[in-house]
């Protein structure tokens, strides 16, 4: 039986532990952390950095958050720093934008991006837009942060999956990290970018343990917006994800490696402004796409990806039609055979890798 | 039966509600400006130029200011009369396209209040945004060729009509109602930072029924944000009176835990009494305030609308005969001995010749090159970073 560390190390399986709230001291002497440590912490060193940053939504202060991501803050920080709001998100995004116009460095949390919906106007209108408008004169340096998605048997009102609504739009920058490394220095990165930011994160891996080196335990490790990273190295396909998608690629490609074929994973973690080069570079070499995501077919990021490839010098390297892996085109049902069915599945990629690479 | 009376019978029932609801409010300043002034000062008392809600005392109804303040209310107030005429003008030329929502009536407003403001406070405000624009500090130049789209407007061109800004005033917003929250943001930073300053966050009646606009009160008063909330009621919000879209329209009442004071937005000294009393009241920890300045405006909802389809000529001319706030506070000035009709005159002329330097930029400055529509679209764009024109050929590197 291989231990715990080696597994999480191969990165082929997922550990669901109980979702455990020690923070610093465990993780830096085991190394490995998980999502939700790794966005507290981030959220803590960069609370500490910077007098201008706070925290604000509902139940994130004396609740440690609704999905425990600020757990101590309110503890070690106070009122003034992490800030409990009643239920009105078109009300707290507007002044948390507000904040961001006058100086201040908020993070704005939505319980889930579901709720956004209701705030969408501030992000799009007010955050996302102003800078442009102002020909530079109002920046609006805020982070838009929560979970993004699916959960699990939560239904239809509570599973949207934004990622092409918010990446679609000029003005954001849209991030949707996947490991833990991804969270702490995307995260860090986002507060201490001037721009408007909107983060998705994703519940059902919070409590997943990754990996996790010195340097990006370090209180100024911060990754590059708008660069992917090539979760796994391979030649005979590429499969284009991001968020939770990179846990199914991942699983499937270590079931194909069985077959002998070699998946090159991507990892796009910003999605807006999107890395098209290091998808490009992967196609070139491979020759062959399937791109995967949670998200709604219509119009998904997949399509984009495929759009862009099309567009570029990469179209004539490809051996096959680039093809996409989404989560199936309705609302989410609850009944779980029915919920497990309407997202994709590692089968949904092995199907889809062996039908571009014709086998 | 008087000329008055005539005039209600042939107002609509909308109309004549309002004008009979404001004309109540008017005070009657004649005889007590020729008795009360001396020695270089107009005063008055203006015992109808407030109502309260939950505040036990108002603003001091006995207002004054000197010889130098009056000529410098007059000359901005004309000031912004006289840009929003020659934005009609340059509208109707087909100079200026799109939204084009003008403040002339509300002058006082702007300028009284600003008059009250101090110069580290902030100030937010919707559409109706061209007279805040000047008095937040941008030249008329700035205002006109923003108007025009180009380049030496105050967002070179970029902005247009509804998105206009300066040092300390956040806009110009298109979204009715979203400015609302944005300003209780903007108060709110103003406490993080344990300023002494307050933000004023202006909104219509058209804008008070927002769901938006109550969670901003709501946080305000839990927070006790330093935010004054001004209701600028000029009767409609575009073609739909006050009282055929607010159950209530007392919109100083509409907080049951914020207190409220309706100002004769016509009476620029007024409104300066009212926003000092309510600047103290933010500053000194009470919380938020919220003001309902009554005033009109003469032009259209904007320059797409007359004006007359839910309004009647006499309406609007009644209110330029007997409340214009620009003539009213001349008058009272010239009754006080303060200065002379000549010098008004004087005024004028100079307002005309500073709008006719505006004008000549706002026609003929040069816009933006094209290439100018990529910047700005990130304040810190990434290396590398490319925007995508209209077609897969055209590319833009933006270059940090």
């Amino acid at each position: 039986m291989k231990s715990v560390k080696d597994l999480v190390k191969a990165h082929g399986s997922i550990i669901l532990l109980r979702r455990s709230l020690s923070l610093t001291t465990r993780a830096l002497a085991e190394k490995t952390i998980t999502i939700r440590e790794a966005i507290t912490q981030a959220m803590d060193e960069e609370i500490t950095r910077d007098d201008r940053v706070f925290l604000m939504g509902e139940e994130v202060a004396q609740y440690d958050g609704a999905y425990k991501m600020s757990k101590g803050l309110w503890k070690k920080h106070g009122d003034k720093r992490i800030v409990d709001t009643p239920i009105t998100e078109m009300g707290f995004a507007g002044i948390a934008t507000g904040a961001a116009m006058a100086g201040l460095r908020p993070i704005c949390e939505f319980m889930t991006f579901n709720f956004s919906m209701q705030a969408i106007d501030h992000v799009i209108n007010s955050a996302a837009k102003t800078y442009y408008m102002s020909s530079g004169k109002v920046k609006v340096p805020i982070v838009f942060r929560g979970p993004n998605g699916a959960a699990a048997g939560v239904a239809a009102q509570h599973s949207q999956d934004y990622s092409t609504w918010y990446s679609q739009c000029p003005g954001l920058k849209v991030i949707a990290p996947y490991s833990a490394e991804d969270c702490r220095g995307l995260l860090k990165a986002a507060i201490r970018d001037d721009d408007p930011v909107v983060f998705l994160e994703n519940e059902l891996i919070y409590g997943q343990q990754f990996a996790i080196s010195d340097e990006a335990l370090s209180p100024d490790f911060v990754l590059p917006i708008g660069k992917g990273k090539i979760e796994r190295e391979g030649k005979h396909i590429t499969l284009a994800s991001y968020s939770i998608g990179i846990k199914i690629c991942l699983e499937a490609a270590k079931e194909l490696e069985q077959n002998g074929i070699d998946c090159e994973v991507i990892n796009l973690r910003t999605l807006r402004p999107l890395d098209e080069d290091i998808i490009k570079t992967s196609v070139k070499k491979t020759h062959h796409l399937v791109t995967v995501e949670f998200g709604w077919p219509q119009c998904s990021i997949g399509a984009e990806i495929i759009a862009r490839i099309c567009e570029s010098d990469a179209f004539d390297y490809l051996d096959a039609p680039p093809i996409r892996v989404t989560g199936a085109d309705v609302p989410l049902a609850y009944a779980k055979t029915l919920e497990q069915n309407s997202m994709p599945q590692v089968s949904n990629v092995l199907k889809s890798v062996k039908k571009v690479l014709n086998k | 039966m008087n000329t008055y009376a005539r005039l209600l019978l042939r107002l609509q029932p909308n109309g004549r509600q309002l004008i009979q609801q404001q004309q109540q409010t008017l005070p009657t300043v004649v005889s007590t400006i020729r008795k009360a002034s001396s020695g270089g000062t107009l005063e008055y008392d203006s015992p109808k130029a407030y109502k309260l809600h939950m505040l036990e005392q108002g603003p001091s109804t006995h207002v004054s200011c000197n010889r130098e303040e009056g000529l410098d209310f007059y000359k901005k107030m004309q000031v912004v009369r006289r840009m929003e005429a020659s934005a009609n003008n340059m509208y109707k030329s087909k100079l200026i396209r799109g939204f084009c929502h003008l403040y002339s009536g509300q002058e006082a407003v702007c300028v009284g209040m600003k008059a009250a403001m101090d110069k580290n406070d902030s100030l937010i405000t919707a559409y109706r945004a061209h007279g805040w624009t000047y008095m937040m500090g941008v030249p008329v130049t700035g205002v006109l060729a923003e108007l025009t789209g180009r380049k030496t407007g105050c967002a070179e061109g970029r902005g247009g009509s509804m998105h206009m800004y300066a040092p300390n005033f956040y806009g110009g917003n298109g979204i009715v109602g979203a400015q609302v929250p944005l300003g209780a943001g903007v108060a709110f930073a103003h406490k993080y930072r344990g300023e002494s300053n307050v933000c004023i966050a202006l909104y219509g009646d058209g804008a008070a029924n927002q769901g938006q606009v109550f969670e901003a009160f709501n946080m305000a008063k839990l927070w006790s944000l330093p935010c004054i909330f001004v209701c600028e009621n000029n009767g409609y919000g575009m073609g739909t009176s006050t009282q055929r879209a607010s159950a209530n329209p007392n919109f100083y009442t509409r907080c049951e835990y914020i207190p409220g004071i309706w100002v004769d937005g016509m009476d620029v000294l007024a409104v300066r009494e009212a926003t000092r009393f309510a600047r103290d009241w933010c500053t000194s920890g009470k919380g938020p305030m919220i003001m309902e300045m009554a005033t009109y405006r003469y032009f259209g909802h904007s320059m797409s609308d007359p004006g007359t389809s839910y309004r009647t000529r006499e309406e609007i001319q009644d209110v330029r005969k007997s409340r214009d706030p620009i003539t009213s506070f001349r008058e009272k000035v010239v009754q006080a001995n303060l200065a002379t009709e000549e010098e008004f005159k004087n005024i004028d002329n100079e307002v005309k010749k500073i709008i006719e330097d505006a004008e000549n930029h706002a026609q003929n400055d040069p816009e933006l090159h094209v290439d100018e529509l990529y910047s700005h679209v990130y304040s810190n764009p990434p290396p590398g970073f490319k925007i995508r024109g209209c077609d897969n050929f055209t590319y833009k590197d933006i270059n940090k």
